[in-house]
């Protein structure tokens, strides 16, 4: 275990600097996700044009692993549809939680890699894209009422 | 204060408590373990995984049924054991301890078979804003159950409760009180003697938590004068899956009996049942027999030790961790009351409580972060979550020094 793998440069450059952080008015999905284990809390909000989030915003207070998460999750996601959205969430999931997994074509996502070497971070990082999913599925849900910890 | 002023002052000898806790031994990282998350759960000396190991390989068997040698051993020392937590926090009598899971069970025993038989619409029940949730959600069940209300006493910026605070909301309605001995997040001592003896002249009854308070300071129920304490063997070094209610004697009389099963009967027919009496009213099903004679162990491991020796050395720690970190720039110290048990909760601007436990966890160092199961408390302070150091008299001056510099790197990595 390296901390150096855990704090890459992408993860503290946006944790310090949070890209579409903020409200979103009006939107068209928004919900809160919450870690009730730790009380990280945030929330994303989705501007949809059909089946394609032409929005994403997201607000919230949770550490430089969760924020951080976050802020590249809105960046990869916005301008894809939905599904595209989907497979992309599977990817970093499987990403997440597995050794085995390959970071290729997934652009500066593939600094979430470092987390799974701590398990008990996972969930930090996994925390903005259940949330997503959420807001994709049932975007009139206003709290999810856990998020798993993989 | 320097470390050998401090030092120079007290004479128990810490190195020799390490040599009693044999994971203290350990190298993480090829550091050694510096443990700072006692409030969490304190760590055993070999004198408990000795007695539990010992009973675990020649006298296991249930207790109160056999007429078996190993049946008379386990009973014998399951009820040594409560002896041993008799003297330890001066009950009356042994029919005042009874055996539960932990402090969490202990005060939803009380909130079922006392307040939830009692109370009814428009009662009180009163407890204080930094109550962990076990002593906060077993009072809204029963709230729920009877119509009663929650009345909450404030802290202050400090965090620490004012009598006059809480006398103010004590009313004829108010039926029950239940407070922390000591705030698990905050590390406040409530005035517990005087809070006790204001309910008392109102009739109102009192359960005290006493989880974070047994490892620190010395329990005499009879002296604090409270009607219920609750307390977990595993803050205290002992096992985990035990714990004690102590309940005066006239009160757990009137209860019944809150799960049934076996050993809480005299006689059992279809058309009735007859109780046990106390304390195995209250103790339904094989308990936990290992773990009790493990909390045994424990605290007549403390008898051994030099007590007085090991809370003055605590008190040290909390002084010289507390001047140490407020040094720090852009650390902030949460609760600062006048009275505090040896544990420091603090935030560092910038630098997000997991992240600081995780680089903690690097340097071998181990803290508590998050809310504590006190989320009322850290929304009183508007803060998600802090970082907790809680000491135990097994710790040193030195784990402080490393957790100072762990927070610098800490703050390096994210400034």
């Amino acid at each position: 275990m390296e901390l150096n793998d855990l704090y890459r440069d992408v993860i503290l450059d946006h944790n310090r600097r949070p890209r579409n952080f903020g409200p979103l008015e009006p939107a068209d999905a928004s919900v809160e996700g919450f870690n009730p284990m730790c009380g990280d809390r945030l929330t994303v909000r989705l501007k949809m044009a059909g089946e394609a989030i032409t929005d994403i915003r997201f607000e919230g207070q949770g550490c430089a692993i969760s924020t951080a998460s976050a802020s590249l999750m809105t960046e990869a996601v916005k301008g894809k549809t939905r599904g595209e959205a989907l497979a992309l969430f599977e990817r970093v999931h499987h990403l997440l939680t597995d050794d085995a997994a390959s970071s290729d074509e997934l652009g500066k996502l593939a600094a979430l890699s470092g987390v799974r070497e701590f398990p008990a971070r996972v969930k930090c990082a996994s925390l903005c894209w259940h949330t997503l999913v959420s807001a994709l599925e049932s975007p009139n849900a206003a709290v999810l009422p856990a998020v798993s910890t993989e | 204060m320097t470390n050998m002023a401090l030092a120079k002052d007290i004479r128990f000898d810490v190195q020799a408590a390490r040599r009693d806790f044999p994971v203290l031994a350990r190298l993480l990282n090829g550091k050694p373990l510096a443990y700072l998350d006692n409030g969490a759960s304190a760590q055993r000396p070999d004198f408990v995984i000795d007695a539990v190991d010992e009973y675990e390989r020649h006298h296991h068997s249930n207790i109160h049924r056999g007429v078996h040698t190993l049946s008379q051993e386990a009973t014998a020392q399951y009820e040594a054991a409560r002896d041993s937590l008799v003297r330890f926090v001066n009950a009356r009598s042994r029919r005042e301890i009874i055996f539960v899971r932990g402090t969490t069970e202990a005060i939803n025993l009380v909130a079922q078979s006392h307040a939830r038989t009692v109370l009814g619409s428009g009662d009180e029940i009163l407890i204080t804003h930094l109550e962990h949730h076990a002593n906060i959600v077993p009072w809204q069940l029963v709230c729920e159950q009877t119509g009663a209300r929650l009345v909450v006493a404030p802290i202050d910026a400090h965090g620490e409760v004012h009598v006059e605070a809480v006398l103010a909301l004590m009313n004829e309605r108010t039926r029950l009180f239940a407070f922390a001995h000591v705030s698990n997040a905050l590390g406040t001592v409530l005035p517990v003697k005087r809070l006790v003896a204001e309910a008392k002249a109102r009739g109102i009854v009192t359960l005290v938590d006493g989880a974070q308070a047994v490892p620190h300071l010395p329990v005499d129920v009879q002296d604090l004068g409270c009607d219920f304490y609750a307390f977990s063997g595993h803050k205290l070094f002992g096992p985990t899956g035990i714990g004690v209610l102590y309940g005066r004697e006239s009160l757990l009389e009137r209860m019944p009996p809150w799960q049934g099963g076996g050993d809480m009967i005299l006689a059992v027919t279809f058309a009735k049942t007859t109780y046990n009496s106390l304390p195995y009213k209250f103790e339904a099903g094989t308990p936990n027999i290992s773990g009790a004679i493990g909390l045994g162990a424990a605290v007549r491991y403390l008898d051994g030790i030099d007590l007085p020796g090991a809370h003055a050395h605590e008190h040290a720690l909390l002084a010289y961790a507390t001047a140490s970190l407020s040094k720090i720039d852009d650390l902030r110290i949460v609760g600062t009351a006048k009275d505090k048990a040896s544990l420091v909760s603090f935030v560092v601007e910038g630098v997000h409580p997991h992240d600081l436990g995780t680089i903690l966890d690097e340097d071998a160092i181990a803290i508590r972060t998050g809310h504590h199961c006190a989320m009322p408390v850290m929304d009183f302070f508007k803060l998600p979550a802090t970082a907790r150091a809680s000491f135990a008299f097994y710790n040193t001056f030195e784990e402080i020094d490393r957790l100072c510099a762990a927070v610098q790197r800490a703050r390096s990595i994210f400034a």
